[in-house]
Formats: C-alpha cells, structure tokens, sequence
C-alpha cells in the first residue's frame, strides 16, 4: 500500500470536522465584535502564532521535509507573513487542507491565511460568490496534463474515451470539462478529493493522464519512483494565476499580505536579499540620499504602521525568507528536483509578470 | 368538655378540597412539558436567528438560485445523464442515484455475506465455524476507511490493464473495471471488446464502484453476522434437539425451525447496521467513486455556498436513513409473534 494513500482517513475525518465547524461557527458564536484595524491580526497576535493553511503534499510548495518541518515556498510564505506580524518566522501552525476544504476552513477562521496554489477567479472573489480576498498573483501558472511517456498520447484528442484523473472541486475539473467539450472529445474523469489518492492512482495505471497545474505535476512527479517515465504535454489547457487567500471581511489583514508579497518583490527587484538587507539597511540609515530604499526598509515613513504592521516589517520579511527571486530558486528552480523555468514568474523588467506597486 | 365539633369528621369523609394548581398532580406534568417545550422552541428561534444573523452579516443568507447554475463539471459514472453543462441539482441528483445504487447492492450484499457467515458460526465444520470468527473478528475491528483504501489500491489497482487483463468468455476483469457482455446496438450480442487501449461493453463496473461495494459488503457483512448470530442463539437450544429428534438435518432445522423464529431478533439489529450502511458509503471519496458526497463537496467549493449544500447533505442522507428505518420496521411488525 502506497505510504501516500495510509496518510489520508486524517484528511477525510477533517474535511468533515471542518465542515461541521462551519456550520457551527456560524450557527453558535455571535456576531465578532468589530474592533477598528484586522480582527484577523489581532487574533494572531493573542494567539501568539499564525495558522497557515498548506497543501502539505506538494514537492517545492510545501511539504513535510525530514526533519519534520514543512519546506517549499508556500510554506515559506506562511514564515514571511509571521515574520512581519508577529516577529518570528518560526511562530507557524501549518494546517494542512484539501482542495476541497480550502475556502471553507479559511471562511470558517479555522485558519488564517491560504497559503496554496489557488487561482484567482471572478467567482471565488465576487462578493456573491466565495466572497474571499486575493492577494497579488504569487505564481503565474497553466493547467498541464500529464501522461506515461511510453503511452504514446500526445495531445488532448489522444485521451477519447479514456479515464483522466483529477482532483474534484478545484478549477482544473472544470477546465478540463470545458477544454473537452470544446474538443468534443468524450472521456471519463476519474475525481479524487484529493492528490493523495489521484497521484497513487495514477501511478498505479489506473488513469491514461492526469490534470492539475503544470507546476504541482512537476512537483508531484519529483516524487515518483521513476520521474523521467511521465511527460507533461505541450497543450496548456487553462491560465492559473495563483494568489494568497484571506477572507473578504477583513480588508486589513488582506492588504497586510498583499504588501507581505510584494515586499518580496520589491526587494528583488531592488537587490536585497537574506544575507544584506540588513546591511542594506544600516547603510540606508546613514545615507539620507538612498531615499526609495530607506522607505522600503522602513527608515522614514509609517508604511508598516499604516497596515497595522511594525515599522520594519520589510527588512524582517526579507530577513526570514530572502526575496521573490531567491525563494524561487531555493524550491522550484533549476538547482531543485523540480527544475522549474522561471517563465512568466521573472519580475517585469526582466521579461516577467512580476511587478510591484510603489512602496510610497 | 366541649364536644368535638361533629363539623370536622364529616368533611374529613366528604371529597378533600381539592389543591391548589401548583400542587394538581393532574396539572404539574403539563405545566413542566409545557416549560421544556418552549425552552427548546426559544433555543431553536436563538440559534436559527443567530445563524441568519451572522450569514447576513457575512453576506451568506440563504440562497437556493445555484442550484439552478450549470455545474460545469463531469461525472463520468451517472446512471442518470448528465453533462457539464447541467444545472447543479442534477449532479446532486446524479450523485444521489449513486449512492443510492451503491446502498442497495451492498445491502444485499452484505446480507447475503452476513446470513452465510452468522450460520457458519453454528456449523457442525470446526474449520468453518472458525474462519467464520475470524473473519468477524478481523474485519470489524479495523476501520472502514483502511480497508476501502486497501481493496481500491491493493487489490483492484493491481489487476492487470489493457491485452494483459484477466478474460474469461463474456467477461473482462481489468484495472479499470468489470466488463460484461450484454445486449449491443440492434440488440445483437456483444462482448468485451478492446478499442484503442480501452476496453468497452454493454455492461461496465468501474473498479471504483467495486472497490467501494466489496469494502462495504465485507464490512457491513461481519456486523451483520453478529447480528444473525445472536439471533440464532437466542432461539432455544431445545427447538434445535426437538428438531434433531424429528430427524431433521442441520440445514433443515435452521431453515425451517430456527431462522423464522430468530428473525424476531435479528430484524431490528439489521436496521441499525443499515442504517450505518447507507452513512458509511459516503466513504466513497476516498476511492473515487463519485456519490452524493463528492458531488456536494465540489458543489460546495464551486459555488461558496457551504451551508446550503450541507443541509441538502443532511436532508438527503436523513431521508435515506428514515426511508430504510421505516421499511425494516415495517419487516419487523411482520415478522414479530401474533396473537391468534
């Protein structure tokens, strides 16, 4: 029996508590009392330490490393935004959460922050819809489709009639619904709640293909006995702008991590990195003239005051986790199992997608 | 001396006054029901006036217009058609048929299994009798989610795929299904036939469905052997040695003599494990098969509206549950002792 597969009466038994306290939480507790700033953040802060919700099973995004602790990007997301809050990348509780229990548990206050591959869409923003809040787009992705390489299926028309696996109530179900009818092609979608049992199925032959974001396939055949056995096609079958997720009735706590991410692109873009921003800093100081850079960093202004963050929010972000372009060589880069090509996820002046707004 | 007042006998012999309300035995019952009952009311009206409060204040009211919206997921498994482009209530509703299908196959399933396995307890056939025990004893005693786990990616996910799967005359055994033949277009005959790496037959079970019905039955059989089991134990001993002394073989005395009467005691038993029956196959996410449950858990994250679609959760399996309780009791009053 795959490890993968015992892991997962947890997964299930939690889906239903967290549904349950959905329902609960919303038909017990009184109506939160409306302090002024981010009732989110002052939670945080009573609490002594942030709850992050992480996929958890995803090579390069977050996983459990060996020694216990979870590694990946997502998961040094989640360190960067308790670095600026709270003061200590360590102070982290990661929940791992299914596709499927994502929205409910972060609508729920079950956790803090969504810290996932979740892509941006109108209904999952809309107040009418999901009502959630996104933060800036944290990785510019495609839905992907991955097949054994000796199978000999090449595109999309190769899969007629054949059962695809995929993972149910996530976007990718219904772009690969769309992209097949568009196709007219007819196939047989194999729906798993989670990767947990859609890899392991897989694996094991039972699928011809299976759909997900092109850098979660990459990251889960990272994984695999024999990677170089499974391709990813050429076709892409959707975009996948994937973002942070708050809830949309704390606009507070939202922009505190809207600016928790583009600190890290700023500090790219600006050079600063884990090993000299503080030198950067005192170097600011001590040199009126480095003006952009010393309200980055802090040294005039109120920026960290004005999102109900410390002074120095910037510099302890940076600190914690390094910026943009370092996370993203440390777990998803060329030097990593997942060998991922930066793409559209280089900054804006370098051919990519990434750019932030004026620390001003 | 003064007399004693002939006054006071008599009225101690006339109807003693009666009490004042509080103290009416008559009255008192009704006065605390009464208070119980609005209590309870007064909770319900707190709770459900807090949960449309706080849903308004998230902006959550009630709605009922996504039932109507198209799911724009497939279903690849529905009894009843169904596309991408229907509204949502059909895919609950595809996911309801389901489940209701996978329900009653195990039902029987698991009675069948169960009935077996509780005479086997009985048998004169030492071997019998203990692979009877323990089968119970292993199966129930590990959960049921692990051996859904085991059957789907143990036993099933390991047959053989494509040219290699298992084939007898009519009837293909691969990893993506059972495949039997049956009647075709212009009701000709067809068998399993491989097109382009995929096997294809008038009659087709997923390995999903398999693997979901074969946990269920397994496990749902060994409690219902319990049950069967103590059944026949409670009819008395000497009911088996008047028939042994009529010349009657074992299987004829517990076919005729002893399972009509025990019938009184296993029928209500079998209700609750049933009912467990029907809640248990929500398990069926977990490998794949796509029941009720699954539907309304993409449901829910597709159109945010979380408690709608557990009410319809809890509405749909209560109604199932209610349905089986009240055809099992409606077994029981026929087969319970009448007076004649």
């Amino acid at each position: 029996m795959s490890s993968a597969a015992l892991t997962h009466p947890a997964r299930v038994l939690s889906t239903t508590a967290l549904l349950l306290t959905a329902l609960v939480a919303l038909l017990g507790c009184a109506a939160g009392g409306g302090a002024p700033g981010s009732p989110t953040m002052a939670r945080i802060r009573e609490r002594g330490r942030l709850v992050c919700a992480v996929d958890g099973a995803v090579p390069g995004f977050s996983t459990v490393g060996p020694q216990g602790a979870f590694v990946g990007i997502d998961a040094d997301f989640c360190r960067a935004v308790a670095a600026a809050v709270l003061g200590d990348a360590r102070k982290v509780e990661f929940r791992p959460v299914t596709a499927g229990e994502r929205f409910v548990a972060l609508s729920s206050g079950e956790v803090d922050l969504l810290s996932i591959s979740s892509t941006h869409t109108l209904g999952r923003d809309a107040p009418g819809g999901n009502a959630l809040s996104f933060g800036p787009v944290f990785f510019y992705d495609g839905q992907g489709v991955m097949v054994p390489a000796a199978s000999g299926i090449r595109s999309l028309r190769d899969l007629a009639g054949k059962p695809i696996c995929v993972e149910s109530g996530t976007n990718t179900e219904l772009n690969l619904a769309d992209r097949m009818r568009e196709r007219g092609v007819a196939y047989q979608p194999l729906r798993f709640q989670s990767g947990e049992q859609a890899y392991p199925a897989y694996e094991q032959g039972r699928c011809a293909a299976i759909t997900s974001d092109s850098s979660l396939l990459a990251g889960k055949r990272s994984g695999f006995r024999n990677p170089a056995d499974h391709v990813l096609l050429s076709e892409l079958l959707s975009k996948e702008p994937s973002a942070k997720v708050t809830i949309q009735a704390d606009p507070a706590w939202a922009d505190a991590v809207r600016w928790i991410t583009y600190t890290l692109i700023q500090a790219e873009e600006s050079g600063l990195t884990q090993a000299n921003v503080e030198a950067s800093r005192a170097a600011a100081r001590a040199d009126a003239s480095q003006a952009e850079r010393r309200r980055f960093l802090g040294v005039e202004g109120d920026f960290g005051r004005q999102l109900g963050l410390p002074a120095d929010f910037t510099l302890r972000v940076v600190k914690a986790v390094g910026n943009y372009g370092e996370l993203f060589e440390r777990h998803l880069g060329q030097s990593t199992p997942l060998g991922l090509d930066r793409g559209l996820n280089r900054l804006w002046n370098r051919g990519g997608l990434h750019i932030a707004p004026p620390f001003r | 001396m003064a007399p004693v007042p002939p006054a006071e006998p008599a009225s101690a012999s006339a109807t003693p006054p009666t009490p004042p309300w509080w103290r009416d035995r008559r009255v008192i019952p009704w006065v605390v029901q009464a208070v119980v009952g609005l209590l309870v009311l007064l909770l319900i009206a707190f709770l459900l006036g807090n949960l449309v409060r706080n849903l308004t204040a998230a902006g959550l009211l009630l709605s009922w217009r996504w039932l109507q919206q198209p799911a724009g997921f497939d279903i690849s498994e529905s009894v009843i058609p169904f596309n991408a482009q229907l509204p949502y209530w059909r895919a609950l509703a595809a996911g309801l048929v389901n489940t209701i299908r996978a329900v009653l196959v195990s039902l029987v399933g698991a009675t069948l299994l169960g009935t077996l396995v509780g005479m086997a307890s009985f048998s004169h056939n030492g071997l019998l009798r203990r692979l009877a025990r323990v089968y119970v004893e292993v199966v129930r005693n590990i959960p049921l989610l692990l051996q859904l786990v085991f059957w789907y990616f143990v036993v099933f996910l390991t047959l053989p795929n494509g040219v290699a799967a298992i084939q007898l005359p009519g009837v293909v055994l691969a990893k993506s299904g059972l495949y039997i033949a049956g009647l075709g277009e212009g009701l000709r005959w067809v068998g399993p036939t491989l097109v382009n790496g995929v096997w294809q037959s008038p009659l087709r079970l997923s390995v999903e469905f398999g693997a979901l019905l074969t946990g269920l039955i397994v496990y749902s059989g060994a409690f219902i052997a319990e049950v069967v089991r103590g059944g026949i134990a409670a009819v008395p001993k000497g009911q088996w040695e008047a028939a042994s002394s009529l010349g009657l073989s074992w299987f004829a005395t517990l076919r005729r003599i002893v399972l009509p009467q025990s019938l009184r005691v296993i029928v209500p038993g079998l209700n609750t494990q049933y009912i467990s029956l029907a809640k248990n196959s929500s398990l069926a996410v977990a490998v794949g098969y796509t029941d009720l449950y699954s539907v309304a858990e993409t449901t829910l994250n597709q159109t945010g509206r979380a408690v709608e679609v557990i009410l319809v959760l809890l509405a749909a399996y209560l109604t199932l549950d209610l349905l089986i309780s009240a055809l099992m009791n409606g077994l029981n009053r026929l087969v319970q002792i009448r007076e004649r």
